[in-house]
């Protein structure tokens, strides 16, 4: 399975270890044509705005909207809320997921956290899973075909889905446990196009 | 469902963040928001970029607060901002500001000539300047987060960035062929701390992220920094001391970016006006030197 991360900026080197340890083939995406052949993409954490900036620069907004039409996208953290409609403020978007995100949620660098919390829709749910957050958005409304999958204890929502579309406002790939990137390789073998 | 206290791997987690991109040196929010607006990862709030601290000589201190606050409201990306090396109270100041990374640098005049900050002591996290690995592991064992190869800051010369970044990788990869038994001795000889010597042998790189830092000025010297190794790159006095602020920190975001494709590197090159006036590090008399600074 071809699994390609978006390498502009972020953490992008830890979406490909995980990846490479559940077998899969993974690219780094820089350019439109990187993302030839891939069945999935991950849109790592990082600076949203330099992140979108750089796709804006090349020509990278238009063929990753197309590319999640039909195939599975995971934006992390500053992925995620590229993924949004909306964030409330003026910055380049993929737009692809009817969410609303509010980025820096919790504050700043000085109320960043983690969290065990227990993922019902993850392989052995039983196992709490650890959630880390730093400087991380909140999924503030949902709508349309998208859902929201997870929220933390207070109820605000971490985690939404839109058929292949998959957004975390957390950071899997800084843990060892894989159960979330096994997930959105299912993710990518589905039917589902939202 | 536990919440956790936040530890290191918080700290340490938005340094993973910042990896491939450029962070900035601003003087005012102005600035703080060019650099915004040209895809830089984050800014470090200063009163004068190195070259400005070099050029006025005098003692170089933590920015006025009120600064650092107006610098923290016109951009959405982390702030960053220095204290003095030892100077703890300063980083205590910066860190109930709400900056989201002090910088315990080289560039302001130390505090303390023998010992640097607890950096464990705070919730805030740490990026600190080093020469070499045995700098760089006493500095992670005193609890900073993230790392920089110093160069020599205000100079737009890269000649110190590379030795410095050779020195770390080229030691680390010393480490990694050492059998067992002279890890001991090798953590001696570069007074660095025995069990992280151990867990760099091991991982085969630093624990924590490195950025170059100290003289870097065109998109061409963030490339090779790049290629020789580091995560990402600070640019101090490159930026607002040339010809065209704007135009060159989009570029030198650009190179960090695709710093393995000449290509883009040669388009990102053209046209950018002139360069920061550089002065030679080589021919630095010794006490202009900041990166000697640190122990």
């Amino acid at each position: 399975m071809k699994i390609g991360v978006l390498a502009l900026q972020g953490d992008f080197r830890e979406h490909r270890i995980s990846l490479e340890k559940l077998g899969a083939d993974v690219k780094e995406v820089r350019l439109p044509e990187h993302l030839e052949g891939l069945q999935g993409l991950i849109i790592p954490g990082g600076e949203s705005t330099t992140i979108g900036k750089l796709m804006v620069a090349y020509g990278l907004l238009e063929p990753i909207r197309a590319f999640g039409q039909t195939r599975a996208v995971w934006g992390t953290c500053a992925g995620a809320i590229l993924l949004a409609k909306e964030v409330g403020r003026d910055q380049p978007l993929l737009g692809l997921m009817d969410m609303e995100i509010e980025r820096n949620a919790f504050g700043r660098q000085i109320d960043s956290f983690e969290i065990e919390i227990i993922v019902p829709f993850l392989q052995s749910p039983e196992e709490p899973y650890h959630l880390t957050f730093i400087r991380g958005p909140i999924i503030n409304r949902v709508w349309g075909e998208a859902q929201a999958m997870l929220s933390l204890p207070d109820g605000r929502a971490i985690a939404a889905r839109q058929g292949k579309l998959f957004a975390t406002s957390f950071h899997p790939e800084l843990t060892n446990d894989l159960r979330f990137h096994q997930y959105f390789l299912e993710l990518t073998k589905s039917e589902s196009t939202g | 469902m536990e919440e956790l206290v936040s530890g290191f791997a918080v700290k340490k987690g938005l340094a993973e963040m910042l990896k491939g991109g450029v962070i900035m040196d601003v003087v005012t929010a102005d600035q703080a928001k060019i650099a915004e607006d040209a895809g830089a990862v984050a800014v470090m709030a200063l009163e004068r970029v190195p070259a400005d601290i070099r050029a006025d000589g005098g003692i170089a201190r933590m920015s006025d607060p009120e600064l650092v606050l107006k610098i923290m409201e016109a951009v959405s990306i982390p702030v960053m901002a220095k204290c003095r090396i030892g100077h703890f109270v300063e980083a205590q100041i910066l860190e109930s500001l709400g900056v989201d990374y002090i910088d315990e640098s080289e560039v302001l005049t130390p505090a303390d000539e023998a010992y640097h900050i607890n950096k464990h002591d705070f919730k805030v996290p740490f990026v600190c300047g080093c020469r070499n690995l045995g700098e760089a592991l006493r500095r992670i064992g005193e609890g900073a987060a993230m790392m920089r190869t110093k160069g020599e800051p205000g100079t737009g010369d890269v000649v110190e960035a590379v030795r410095h970044a050779r020195s770390v990788y080229g030691d680390i990869r010393h480490l990694q062929s050492l059998p067992a038994e002279e890890v001991m001795t090798f953590a001696k000889n570069i007074q660095a701390p025995y069990e992280l010597c151990l867990q760099v042998r091991e991982l085969g790189a630093l624990p924590v992220v490195n950025f170059a830092a100290g003289g870097i000025a065109t998109p061409a010297d963030a490339a090779l920094m790049m290629q020789l190794g580091v995560d990402g790159i600070f640019v101090g006095s490159g930026i607002f001391k040339s010809g065209d602020p704007s135009k060159r920190a989009q570029a030198i975001v650009k190179a960090t970016t695709h710093y393995n494709e000449p290509k883009i590197l040669a388009e990102v090159s053209r046209n950018l006006g002139e360069a920061m006036v550089g002065r030679s590090a080589v021919n630095l008399p010794d006490v202009e030197k900041m990166a000697e600074r640190g122990w």
